[in-house]
């Protein structure tokens, strides 16, 4: 392997430029490239994740007003949106956020971009198949946008899609657009165990001289155990939303009463991945806390086993908790006990995590670049999540707050305030690296600060409402007496998420304008100690040049005794075997 | 006390919901506010001025073991205080003589009291569309059924929620505590109607719920429902 790699650099950059433009930027096997289609494909949905969320938040606020700029698409209500287009509208957002946006941008982008440059590889272990991965999720995520264009509107069945709801046609009206909710997921599988593939062996198998599995940066370590979750969970996803589609189409009744079938086997399967995937979706957003804290507090992570340890601990308990997500739905109320156990001692390995975010910070010279707010962000922010879940894993109290804005409240603290401020941490980290180009400062600044507090605008009164009683999926709470006292919160909550959308503006504005006119990046703009920094920027096809870096030590050497610079990159062999070199 | 946002609690078992939510409530908000206090210590303590390193540290084994225990310990508590409630409120039902059954539907609840067979589905039944009504201070046993999608049996001020499956008929129970008349939303997605579907429970003194059965159920609702009988 490594001799071929030696070999194959001879013609590295003459192939770069042979490769001519379909090879080079379309049809790439390079993983740099990959990672960049997979950061653009989320970026693009994520616009259309949150336009359809905005349009959700409208609703709430002002029940049944024309929503400004729809009525010339709405032309039959003026604008106001149906209830149905209602459904299909934070159906549609959630389905679009958690496999089309956070999906490829954590897993997809920085899975292709940090794992073969953080162990030292050339490329991922099957760059092929690799590039068949993106080309297929890409496909599935052009079939989900499709959905949007056919007759009866697009799936409307809420992304969880329970049968019997989303089995039969007459019960949303939706008949083309479930289809291909159902269709779009299973591709998306696919493309997902494709990549999971490439990146568990390229860990395994790819690692430069010396990067024991112990000397692998933490990132490394949550992308791997993230694509062990992929390949065990998202098949049964696949598999599910095939009985689905069997169900639908070719009259089998696995989730329909009437033909013998259980509604309740839908939860099942769906839970079972849907319940790994929340760990999917949060696991590389800690990797990439993990990553970032060192850097910019010029500490050593505070206990690395410990970090990795309870990553691989989420990842084995994430497979015996789903059943918390059914408390209420007619399982027996003693496996729901027995969840409740699971998921309380799940929350263990979090607050492990937190603990030892907090201990790096601990003593250091703590940086407050753009990257190490957005990461300190991430940790803030999943500790609220975090904590809000303590309720929902309490039996007695889930009956009360199962299927209310609590649970929404919860998830978009996990899922935005965690994920979504980790990948905001990510591209601002890896940038200069990516593109070769620094982003702007005051830019990342404008973007970050109005994001924060935006964002808890948002989601943190999502909590009171849903304490009040507030349903999630509901059209209009004005239809309900109970709610009408809190009306107030939901006004205020729009206003926050049109605020965290136009938030959004900076940050667009700063990845173009940075990626074509931004400063040249040098070869390690953070002083950062990981072999990523040792590679140009951006770094060449197969990433270095004729030999590999040799690894010496740990990912997080920084401000070490007896040596004068604050970081010690890990390719830097220790003083010892230094000295003993010279003589 | 702060009710905070509760809606009123007017069910039996709905204080030892109210008492774990505060109690969690209690924990998380200490926690938080603990770790909030430290990170912004840390944060402005050791920010970056000129002349000084960072500690170089890898870590303390007793600090990792100490949060990893009490975290655990906290947690394995709160499981054992919410087992008691959970067994109370799903895993028995109080013996009582008093059934309905509720038949979800795309977008209604329908009610059915039985009638002086004490037997559903019969031809005495009176059925009623989105509301409900009961005695005060009495075990309701609902039989929970859905002849369509899922549905979710939500009343807030109950501190109920149970999901009505089709195919399946799910036993559940409530004990109002006051008079009244309660909002009875469906909690679960289930179509373009499902905001809006909703019925309210009328809850009744006694003498009260007497005179409301004798004139609008069949047979006046004076016999129990042979399905009442407790389980052995």
């Amino acid at each position: 392997m490594s001799a071929h790699a030696a070999t194959a650099h001879g013609h590295a950059t003459h192939e770069h430029h042979d490769l001519g433009f379909l090879r080079t930027y379309v049809f790439s096997t390079d993983h740099k490239m990959i990672a960049k289609q997979f950061l653009f494909m989320g970026l693009f949905m994520f616009v259309i994740g949150g336009l359809l969320a905005l349009l959700v938040r409208w609703q709430l606020a002002w029940p049944e007003t024309p929503v400004p700029g729809l009525a010339g698409i709405l032309t039959e209500t003026g604008g106001v949106l149906e209830p149905s287009q209602y459904n299909m509208a934070f159906t549609m957002h959630a389905t679009i956020m958690v496999f089309f946006v956070i999906m490829p941008i954590l897993a997809g982008a920085f899975g292709n971009f940090c794992i073969p440059l953080m162990i030292g590889a050339r490329d991922m272990a099957f760059p092929t198949l690799n590039m068949l991965s993106f080309w297929t999720t890409f496909t599935a995520g052009l079939v989900m946008l499709a959905g949007f264009f056919v007759p009866g509107g697009h799936a409307a069945a809420g992304w969880t899609s329970y049968a019997p709801l989303s089995s039969v046609v007459q019960y949303t009206g939706v008949n083309w657009g479930q289809n291909i909710w159902c269709i779009s997921l299973f591709t998306m599988g696919i493309g997902s165990m494709m990549g999971s593939i490439n990146y568990i062996t390229t860990v395994i198998n790819m690692r430069a001289p010396g990067m024991s599995l112990f000397r692998m940066p933490l990132v490394v370590w949550s992308l791997f155990i993230t694509a062990i979750l992929l390949l065990l969970a998202l098949p049964v996803l696949t598999s599910g939303v095939a009985m689905l589609l069997f169900d639908r189409w070719l009259g089998t009744s696995w989730f329909l009463p009437s033909g013998g079938g259980e509604p309740l086997l839908w939860q099942h399967l769906f839970w079972y991945f849907g319940h790994p995937e929340v760990y999917i979706l949060i696991l590389p957003a800690m990797g990439i806390a993990s990553e970032i804290l060192p850097v910019f507090s010029r500490k050593p992570i505070f206990g690395y086993h410990a970090m990795a340890f309870s990553m691989i601990a989420i990842a084995f308990l994430s497979w015996i908790v789903y059943g918390h997500h059914m408390f209420v739905s007619g399982m027996n109320p003693a496996l729901g006990m027995a969840f409740m156990v699971t998921t309380m001692i799940i929350a263990v390995p979090s607050a492990i995590k937190t603990f030892n975010w907090l201990g790096t910070l601990w003593g250091g010279r703590i940086q407050f670049t753009v990257p190490m707010l957005n990461a300190l962000a991430f940790v803030s922010m999943f500790v609220i999540g975090g904590l809000s879940g303590i309720f929902m894993a309490s039996t007695p109290v889930d009956i009360y707050i199962q299927d209310t804005y609590f649970i929404v409240a919860h998830i978009h603290y996990v899922v935005f305030g965690g994920s979504i401020f980790g990948a905001f941490a990510a591209i601002y980290f890896w940038f200069p690296k990516m593109f070769g180009r620094l982003t702007n400062t005051a830019l990342g600044h404008l973007h970050f600060w109005p994001s924060f507090v935006f964002f808890n605008l948002t989601f943190f009164p999502m909590h009171i409402i849903g304490v009040g009683g507030q349903m999630r999926r509901i059209y209009n709470p004005l239809q309900y007496e109970f709610l009408q006292h809190q009306q107030h919160w939901n006004v205020i909550i729009t206003i926050g998420a049109i605020g965290l959308g136009i938030s959004q503006i900076p940050f667009i504005v700063n990845f173009f304008w940075s990626m074509v006119a931004g400063k040249p990046a040098p070869l390690n703009p953070w002083n950062s100690t990981t072999l990523e920094w040792t590679a140009a920027s951006p770094p060449p096809h197969l990433n270095w040049g004729p030999t590999l870096p040799t690894v010496y030590r740990g990912p997080y050497e920084y401000s070490v005794p007896e040596e004068s610079a604050d970081f010690s990159p890990q390719t830097q062999p220790p003083r010892a075997v230094a000295g003993a070199r010279r003589h | 006390m702060l009710n905070w946002w509760l809606p009123e609690n007017v069910s039996s078992f709905g204080g030892d919901i109210d008492w774990l939510f505060h109690l969690i409530y209690a924990i998380t908000a200490i926690t938080g506010i603990l770790v909030f206090v430290a990170m912004g210590a840390f944060l402005v303590m050791y920010r970056d001025r000129p002349g000084r390193r960072a500690r170089y540290t890898h870590g303390n084994t007793t600090l990792e073991i100490v949060w990893t225990i009490v975290p655990a310990l906290i947690l394995v508590v709160l499981t054992f205080l919410s087992v008691p409630a959970w067994s109370k409120i799903k895993m028995s039902m109080p013996p009582t003589d008093f059934v309905v059954e509720v038949n979800a539907k795309q977008f209604n609840w329908q009610v059915s009291y039985p009638g002086p067979d004490g037997k559903f589905g019969t031809e005495d039944d009176t059925l009623f569309l989105d509301e409900m009504h009961v005695p005060v201070n009495k075990p309701i046993r609902v039989v929970l059924k859905s002849q369509d999608v899922i549905h979710s049996f939500f009343v807030p001020s109950f501190r109920i929620k149970q999901d009505a499956v089709p195919g399946r008929a799910i036993q559940a129970w409530f004990d109002a505590t006051k008079p009244g008349k309660y909002e009875w939303p469906c909690a679960e997605l289930c179509g373009f109607g499902h905001s809006g579907m909703k019925g309210w429970v009328y809850v009744h003194t006694p003498a009260d719920y007497e005179k409301w059965a004798a004139e609008n159920l069949k047979g006046g609702g004076t016999a129990p429902a042979q399905e009442a009988k407790p389980k052995s």
